[in-house]
């Protein structure tokens, strides 16, 4: 039996309380290979108030991904809470191939102790185990990386439950004017703080690799400028701020350079600027709209959007040192609209919005075999954002007439909905994998 | 409401007035003869279309707070896509542009707007394409480029707010904003 102990001490975010942002996450489709997994309630052990559901969150986390199907409570033949006390054969007769099980117990010092097992039901034997510490504030990031460990037990892939989204709201205040907030919350909507709030425009936010920074335009001075700021301190410093747009700002994949678009010598050009030494390349040189750059994961080229050839489509430029080294060559050829890329980790993907029949929906671009599949329903569907381990696609969509999130999987075929209670809710960005404060 | 209803008003002024005639001003002195060229092509609107404007440059200051005035046009609309200056608003860059170069301590704002459709930052980029397009205009008629500040706020500040082809017609738009009027 493997026991490992983990100490968990979130201290991330503290400041914030327990804001529920997210009214529902309704799972509008899932895939249908997904793989029927039992994860029952886990024991209670102690005194006081139950806390959140850690069932109910592991459950949600693993249906989201589109590869699991988990156990509704009253499907569950009976609740056992470790393995000794598992009859096997009674699962395999419901033919559910994976069981959770566990317990939560209150320590002296009012943290958890939080025990499960992942079993094979048709081997009859354990996956993995573990015993995490958490306090209390903590909890709903221990479920998600319990999530993480039975998903890259049974996938092989990381999973990307205990990461972020960054997204832009808008609500009206008091006086009903407008109030543009920079928000950050977990993967699945909840836990929201707003980190920034100003009357005037903010788009674009952009997170930096090691998950500490957000770069983003802020329209606070009447035009579009570039900001740099930190997640947890709320620090901020206004980076970029020539004549004309500042725009677009996607941090390079070694953290020490943003890609952006100025149009300080006449028309939008993308840049690419050393945070350091404040030192611009210029990189596209074109009559037209060139924008919305994108890094490779291996930060070796950009992915761009320009209108040079008639219509907005996405171009590659490759880079020597984050110089160009070759003429950007076109990627899209469907439809007449095709926009602000996204980039898959592996650099497999290239998700972006795209334009058929008058309606914006979000398509993915398999580089190597040029593969083009419309995966989104929506109208005015924007804002594509892979998550970091690239199964999912986080996007912005319109639902009566709201700014809301969805997400769908690479294949198009899981789809969930995020919807907030109030407010336009825009531009989601996945977090990279770790946060280190 | 209101806004959008005035905005309705100003259109249809501006239909109704394309719909009379295309052609643009008299000829002025001191163009480059690039323009003049393209004054000519534009000359078959006959002397009746110099009378629906008044030029200009023989506009006062006061005229600016003028209802009834030319320079109370202030809203240039755009195609899908387009950053096209549409035949019929050329007449009214024209008497701005006139009266600007008149006015050498004026000051603009050109405002570059598009509808909600497409990626954000790509419509940032197309509302200063916009604006740069009537700033070129207003350039070639005698304006000085330190008279002329381009802003674009792309799709993020709507002047209508539904979704449909009528709302989105009125947000593709660049507005012409006085400083200091």
């Amino acid at each position: 039996m493997i026991h490992k102990s983990i100490l968990v001490l979130f201290s991330w975010l503290l400041v914030n309380s327990f804001a529920h942002a997210i009214l529902t996450i309704e799972i509008t489709s899932g895939s249908e290979d997904a793989q029927p997994i039992a994860i029952v309630p886990f024991q209670w052990i102690g005194k006081g108030t139950r806390p959140a559901s850690l069932k109910n969150i592991i459950a949600a986390d693993l249906q989201r991904s589109g590869q699991f199907s988990p156990l509704q409570n009253k499907d569950l033949i009976s609740q056992p809470h470790q393995g000794t006390e598992v009859k096997y054969k009674t699962w395999r007769a419901l033919n559910v191939g994976y069981l959770v099980v566990g317990k939560i117990q209150v320590m002296a010092d009012d943290s958890y102790q939080i025990q499960f097992q992942l079993l094979d039901v048709f081997k009859g034997r354990q996956l993995a185990g573990y015993s995490i510490r958490s306090l209390n504030s903590g909890l709903r990031r221990t479920a998600h990386h319990i999530s993480d460990i039975i998903y890259k037990t049974i996938t092989g892939e990381e999973g990307a439950f205990n990461t972020h989204i960054s997204y832009i709201t808008v609500i009206k205040d008091k006086q009903n004017k407008k109030r543009y907030q920079l928000a950050i919350a977990d993967a699945d909507g909840y836990n929201e703080k707003i980190i920034y709030s100003s009357s005037q425009p903010l788009m674009s936010p952009s997170w930096s690799p090691d998950g500490t920074r957000l770069a983003y335009v802020s329209f606070l001075n009447g035009r579009p400028e570039i900001f740099v700021q930190n997640v947890f301190s709320a620090k901020k410093e206004k980076l970029v701020s020539f004549k004309g747009l500042n725009n677009a700002p996607r941090w390079s994949p070694d953290g020490k350079h943003l890609a952006l678009t100025l149009s300080k010598d006449g028309n939008p050009e993308i840049y690419i600027m050393n945070i350091n030494s404040r030192k611009l390349t210029r990189i596209t040189r074109s009559y037209a709209i060139d924008t919305e750059p994108e890094w490779l994961p291996d930060g070796k080229g950009l992915i761009f959007t320009s209108d040079r050839g008639g219509s907005p489509q996405l171009y590659e430029v490759k880079l020597n040192r984050n110089k160009p080294v070759s003429r950007a060559q076109r990627l899209t050829f469907e439809g007449n609209y095709n926009s602000r890329a996204s980039v898959s980790i592996d650099g497999r993907y290239i998700a972006m919005v795209h334009r058929t029949q008058g309606k914006f929906k979000i398509a993915v671009l398999e580089r190597e075999t040029k593969h083009f599949n419309v995966l989104t329903k929506g109208n005015l569907d924007e804002s594509p954002s892979f998550a970091p381990n690239g199964r999912m696609i986080i996007y912005a969509t319109e639902e009566k007439f709201r700014g809301i999130l969805s997400a769908v999987s690479v294949d198009g075929r899981a789809r969930q909905r995020l919807s907030f209670k109030k407010g336009d809710v825009r531009e989601p960005v996945w977090s990279p994998y770790k946060i280190n404060k | 409401m209101i806004k959008i209803i005035r905005y309705f008003i100003i259109l249809s002024v501006v239909v109704a007035l394309a719909g009379c005639n295309l052609g643009p001003l008299k000829k002025r002195g001191g163009k480059s003869t690039d323009n003049q060229q393209q004054d000519n092509q534009y000359s078959t609107g006959g002397e009746d279309s110099a009378s629906k404007f008044t030029s200009g440059d023989s506009l006062d200051v006061s005229s600016l707070n003028d209802p009834n005035s030319p320079l109370s046009q202030r809203v240039l609309y755009f195609d899908l896509d387009s950053s096209q200056i549409k035949d019929e608003d050329r007449e009214i860059i024209t008497v701005h542009a006139e009266f600007l170069a008149a006015h050498s301590d004026i000051t603009v704002v050109l405002e570059g707007h598009a509808d909600e459709r497409g990626s954000r930052e790509y419509n940032i980029a197309l509302g200063e394409k916009r604006a740069k397009a009537v700033k070129q205009l207003m350039t070639l008629q005698g304006v000085t480029e330190n008279q002329i500040q381009v802003i674009s706020f792309g799709e993020e500040r709507p002047v209508a707010l539904g979704h449909d082809s009528s709302a989105w017609n009125l947000n593709r738009r660049v507005e012409i904003l006085y400083t200091g009027y």
